[in-house]
């Protein structure tokens, strides 16, 4: 279980969290929705750690995240990045399995290569793309390895953040499926945030919204549509007129 | 008010400053810190060894030969109105060893590494890879900073040496095919002439040169704004920030082994 009270965050004068209280309850898969520049991000990098809350408490299975061994912390999570966040310099195989290759959790250099292609292949690549590098790979098929990546370890815990941003509605629902596949046959924890509906309906279980630095609503998915929260209405329908300001 | 502002301004930037020598210190104490505690990334530091030392070979040889033979010019022409032109080989020894070599390298080595290690880094963090890396367990001073650190530490020093070498032969090359010198009498004079603390001071020079430029690539990377500019910013930072430092450090080494 991961729980966040009373999350602080400022950038300067820009009070991004203003008090997130959130529970992501083990096994299940929160989808945090909300407009650009919310604080989405912010939230989920708390939680890793990433960046330093200001106030509040973040917890995970009942344990204070921001103490105790580091690396034994973030050896029980996978994310996968908005933009993939590959390494350039090292190849598709060698970016899978970076946490097979060092660190506590190393394999031999075989073994880790055949985790990597067996983890390409379960998000759908063939082994062909293993020696390629990230600069040869469309913008769909980093977000695989991305994802193949994230699994690679077969974490406790999976964040995705923005998954199908920028791919095409076919890759962004093949992206889709995966994470909801992935999760589901790994009983994984999984918080992904993003603000593509069709993600949200596809992947979530419960949904929350973050709207000015706060929790607004969160729920079941089945109830989303009829929540009866003016907010979570006007987000998910994508509407102009509301009490969210269009022009921010 | 108005009066005031040039004052307020100069007050700012001296803070800007003394803040940013506060935090590069801190870093540059922290990267070293890591030097020396595992975990340890061999094939980083193998990759930084070659890319810091070997790739950097032709810049530095072609600037130390021609450097070398400017300098045999110069010193030909001025020693002439005073009937000394057999102090060439050993002047443009010691000013190859003692300052031009391990200076000229140094900068190079800011241009080409510096430059090179702030852009790779900034683009590494605007592209949220070294998140990535502390989501993977892996310390980004230990995978980025200690490695790259550590082969500049090493490798420069080499550098500078085969630089001072490369140096002291343009300038025999330019005495003995343009200015008539001797060539076996050009050798004797040069090595004769140095000494065991020159070259120790030009090996010492490149060291803290070597330190100096991949610790600011690093520093600055590490730091970067976000997006193209926040690469530019960084990658401009880093080499304005190696080049001065380079200087700086060069008159405290030079008066700490030559000082009287």
């Amino acid at each position: 279980m991961i729980t966040l009270r009373d999350v602080h965050k400022a950038f300067g004068a820009n009070k991004v969290l203003r008090g997130v209280d959130l529970e992501v309850p083990r096994g299940s898969s929160m989808v945090i929705i909300g407009g650009s520049g919310s604080g989405k991000s912010v939230a989920l990098k708390c939680v890793l750690g990433l960046v330093p809350p200001d106030a509040g408490q973040i917890l995970v299975d009942g344990k204070d995240a921001t103490r105790g061994d580091r690396d034994a912390f973030l050896a029980r999570f996978g994310m996968l990045f908005q933009g993939g966040a590959l390494f350039d310099s090292l190849p598709v195989w060698q970016n899978v399995a970076f946490r097979l290759l060092r660190g506590s959790l190393k394999r031999p250099r075989d073994e880790a290569r055949e985790i990597a292609v067996e983890k390409l292949r379960r998000v759908g690549l063939s082994p062909d793309v293993a020696d390629l590098f990230p600069s040869e790979l469309s913008g769909g098929m980093q977000k695989r390895v991305g994802l193949a990546r994230a699994i690679a370890a077969e974490p406790e815990i999976i964040f995705f953040d923005e998954p199908t941003t920028g791919l095409d509605p076919i890759m962004a629902g093949v992206i889709n499926d995966l994470i909801r596949e992935i999760v589901t046959e790994m009983g994984a924890t999984a918080m992904t945030i993003t603000h593509d509906m069709t993600s949200v309906r596809a992947i979530a279980d419960n949904v929350a919204m973050l709207y000015d630095g706060v929790i607004k609503w969160t729920g079941p998915v089945a109830e989303m549509d009829n929540s009866g929260d003016p907010y979570l209405d006007q987000f998910i329908h994508g509407r102009a007129d509301g009490p969210i300001a269009a022009v921010r | 008010m108005i009066a005031a502002a040039p004052l307020a301004y100069l007050g700012r930037q001296t803070l800007a400053l003394l803040a940013l020598t506060g935090q590069v210190s801190l870093f540059t104490a922290q990267g070293l810190s890591h030097i020396f505690r595992p975990p340890f990334y061999g094939r980083e530091f193998l990759v930084a060894l070659l890319q810091i030392g070997w790739l950097s070979l032709p810049v530095v040889g072609l600037t130390a030969f021609f450097t070398g033979g400017a300098l045999a010019l110069q010193i030909y022409d001025g020693s002439t109105r005073f009937s000394a032109e057999a102090v060439v080989p050993q002047i443009v020894a010691i000013g190859m060893v003692r300052e031009l070599g391990p200076v000229l390298g140094g900068l190079m080595i800011a241009a080409r590494v510096t430059s090179s290690i702030a852009a790779e880094i900034a683009t590494m963090k605007v592209t949220e890879q070294i998140d990535a890396l502390v989501t993977l367990s892996t310390h980004p001073m230990k995978y980025l900073t200690a490695p790259r650190v550590l082969a500049a530490l090493l490798v420069v020093p080499a550098l500078v040496g085969v630089g001072d070498v490369i140096g002291v032969f343009g300038g025999f090359i330019v005495s003995t095919q343009q200015l008539g010198f001797n060539p076996s009498t050009y050798i004797h004079n040069t090595v004769d002439f140095l000494e065991v603390r020159d070259v120790l001071s030009s090996l010492a020079k490149g060291c803290a040169f070597g330190g100096i430029a991949a610790t600011m690539g690093c520093y600055f990377g590490m730091n970067s704004g976000r997006g193209a500019q926040g690469v530019g910013q960084a990658t401009k930072g880093s080499v304005q920030a190696a080049a001065v430092l380079i200087l700086a450090a060069n008159f405290l080494l030079t008066s700490l082994f030559f000082g009287t």
